[in-house]
């Protein structure tokens, strides 16, 4: 069902909401294997909004595809081209920041993962760190069984890599026929694209709080100062309240990775 | 800096973090300070992008058709649609408004 996919950051409790874990006579591989396949066709899919986005932003056919080969994070991929889109590559740096900065969350679930994906060589630990996204870490994470959290990895991870870089290429070659992009509402689309991102981690009253203020502290400072640098400014947000805990709960323990 | 510079600098980035965290050790990022901290910034870039999506017009802010089609995004989002039918759905809103309502 659509519902079962609705989530595109795959949040940990997928397990009951995707299809087939219902089922009793499958090993949890198999299972495991066909829920990193759902997702992964499901996150592919909207690597035709990357890709026409891309391209709305200014980026050819070709570094919009070197993007999804090379960086292979959705979030990132998104805040770079958002904004190229508003500043030009004179916005290069604070664009890279962006990227860099919302890339910082690969490096913990690497750190959860690299138990997990069971490599035993330095190559497949680069392979494993190149497939290491929200998606494959979700379903890895949602198995019980550590060969079934290998299996669902590696599947999440190739399946989300392999489609969305084909997709990315049709989005680029879509958005590159369509001309002018503000007339088919890309644009606006960018932005649901981001709320899509966010939606799911809007949970506490902390992350809520969070967004708000970024927002509200983007949107002021962007007739004072230059393309990009307020939503690094929104940055610092996150960065007082994490360190206080404002708004936090007292008695968290371990944080989710 | 070109946009090649950019998108190639960007990318090494972010795959040197991938690599980061399968190369620091663990115990690192165990502190709840600096999980919290990573989860918050996340969520802070994101909202942040949003509202200059939103309002953004280079360096000046603008209400134009991209407001009413990200309140409909999130009116789809919250009746729990799926990312590709919103994102598209926000295009077409948007579109709509352009074509027939005459906004900007």
């Amino acid at each position: 069902m659509w519902r079962a996919r609705s989530d595109p950051d795959a949040p940990i409790g997928i397990r009951s909401r995707l299809p087939g874990a219902r089922s009793t006579t499958r090993t949890p591989e198999s299972l495991a294997t066909r829920q990193g396949v759902a997702v992964g066709v499901a996150t592919a899919a909207y690597g035709v909004s990357f890709g026409a986005l891309a391209v709305a932003a200014g980026l050819d056919v070709w570094q919009a595809c070197v993007l999804s080969l090379l960086m292979f994070t959705g979030g990132s991929q998104f805040a770079l081209v958002g904004i190229l889109a508003s500043g030009g590559a004179a916005a290069g740096g604070t664009a890279i920041a962006s990227a860099a900065l919302l890339g910082a969350r690969n490096a913990a679930y690497g750190m959860r993962m690299k138990p997990v994906v069971g490599a035993n060589s330095w190559w497949k630990n680069a392979a494993a760190a190149w497939l290491t996204i929200d998606e494959s870490t979700a379903v890895a994470l949602a198995q019980r069984e550590p060969a079934a959290r290998r299996r669902g990895f590696w599947v999440t991870g190739t399946v989300v890599y392999v489609g969305w870089n084909l997709t990315t290429l049709l989005g680029a070659l879509i958005g590159d026929l369509l001309g002018d992009t503000r007339a088919y509402g890309l644009d606006a689309a960018a932005a649901a694209a981001f709320l899509g991102l966010i939606w799911p981690r809007l949970r506490s009253h902390q992350t809520i709080a969070v967004a708000c203020a970024a927002a509200v502290a983007a949107t002021a400072l962007t007739p004072v100062v230059a393309p990009g640098v307020p939503v690094l400014a929104a940055a610092v947000v996150a960065v007082v309240v994490g360190t206080t805990n404002w708004l936090g709960r007292r008695t968290e323990g371990r944080v989710k990775p | 800096m070109t946009l090649w510079h950019v998108i190639l600098i960007a990318s090494i980035a972010c795959v040197a973090l991938k690599l980061a965290g399968y190369a620091v050790p663990p115990h690192w990022l165990e502190k709840p300070s600096v999980a919290r901290t990573a989860d918050l910034l996340t969520v802070a870039l994101l909202a942040a992008l949003i509202a200059v999506q939103t309002l953004g017009a280079g360096q000046s802010l603008v209400v134009d058709a991209r407001v009413p089609a990200l309140a409909a995004a999130g009116l789809l989002y919250w009746l729990r649609l799926p990312f590709l039918v919103v994102v598209i759905a926000a295009a077409l809103v948007a579109a709509m408004l352009r074509l027939w309502g005459g906004m900007a």
